[in-house]
């Protein structure tokens, strides 16, 4: 259970925000500046700069090259350790469950058995019955 | 929502919950068995390959608790967690308290097991309800359990914004 690393809760942490998720979503169409990140969102540049810093440390953005502009961009790694992890924990329910189902299964086949059972005793009475 | 058996959904709902929905191939007396009965929920809630459930008590009346703990057998790592039932009403809700030995989001979570049967298929919708926003974000930053169900969801909606 303690295969996670603080990579991945910082992933998660910064994931956890709207405006994050909306900064992200934005930058998959293409980098961007600070000033035109910050354009559809009714917040201040310092405040748009907080979200860039735990996007930022999460590894989710880096800045490119152009020193005047200063342009973040998507970095796609760690999205894709934490789909991967996730898709690991979506497998553990899933086992989980799939023992369920087999369990289900045996449950069903028990107590059709000993319905067939009881009825092929009542039918052995009712036949004596008719004798 | 239309769903298959075997397929799994889980979803944020709120500021609170995490909803976890899945389909069973049985009627819904058999799956409330298989969640209450402590020789029935051992043979199916196990976790990853390689772990058993050495205990699992099971005390099911309003105000009965319960008591579940899971070894990994190749290291002896355990994990444990418990809880009190507050609402029985077979075959149908189960409402419990949830707390791990080991806490990892701030007080306790409430637990609401919904069974539904249609043409002998069961729908289990299992929600789990936390007491503020801040718990269920701590569980979100904490990629165990219904922790990560949640980011599951919000991943999902961030890649379908992506495309």
């Amino acid at each position: 259970m303690n295969r996670h690393s603080d990579q991945l809760d910082a992933t998660f942490a910064a994931l956890a925000d709207p405006t994050r998720r909306a900064i992200l979503a934005r930058l998959a169409s293409g980098e961007a500046s600070v000033t035109e990140l910050a354009e559809p969102f009714a917040m201040s540049q310092p405040a748009i700069s907080k979200h860039l810093k735990i996007l930022e440390r999460a590894g989710l953005i880096s800045r490119g090259r152009d020193a005047q502009r200063r342009p973040r961009r998507l970095e796609g790694k760690p999205m894709a350790d934490a789909t991967e992890w996730l898709e690991r924990y979506r497998q553990f329910w899933e086992g989980n469950f799939q023992r369920l189902d087999a369990l289900l299964e045996e449950m069903k086949t028990t107590e059709t058995k000993a319905r067939e059972k009881k009825r092929g005793r009542k039918n052995v009475h009712k036949s004596r019955g008719d004798q | 929502m239309m769903m298959n058996p075997g397929q799994l959904a889980i979803t944020a709902h709120g500021d609170r919950e995490i909803v976890m929905t899945r389909v069973f191939n049985a009627p819904r007396k058999h799956v409330f068995a298989a969640w209450t009965r402590p020789e029935l929920v051992k043979q199916w809630l196990l976790g990853p390959p390689g772990w058993s459930m050495p205990v699992c008590e099971i005390n099911l009346k309003v105000g009965g608790k319960y008591r579940y703990e899971w070894r990994r057998d190749s290291d002896g790592q355990s994990m444990g967690m418990g809880g009190v039932y507050q609402e029985i009403v077979p075959p149908e809700r189960l409402v419990v308290t949830e707390q791990f030995d080991e806490a990892w989001y701030p007080g306790h979570a409430l637990i609401t097991l919904v069974l539904t049967e249609k043409d002998g298929k069961t729908t289990a919708t299992q929600t789990v309800l936390y007491e503020s926003q801040e718990a269920r974000d701590a569980v979100m930053k904490s990629p165990m359990e219904s922790g990560v169900a949640a980011s599951f969801d919000r991943m999902a909606e961030l890649l379908a914004a992506m495309e």
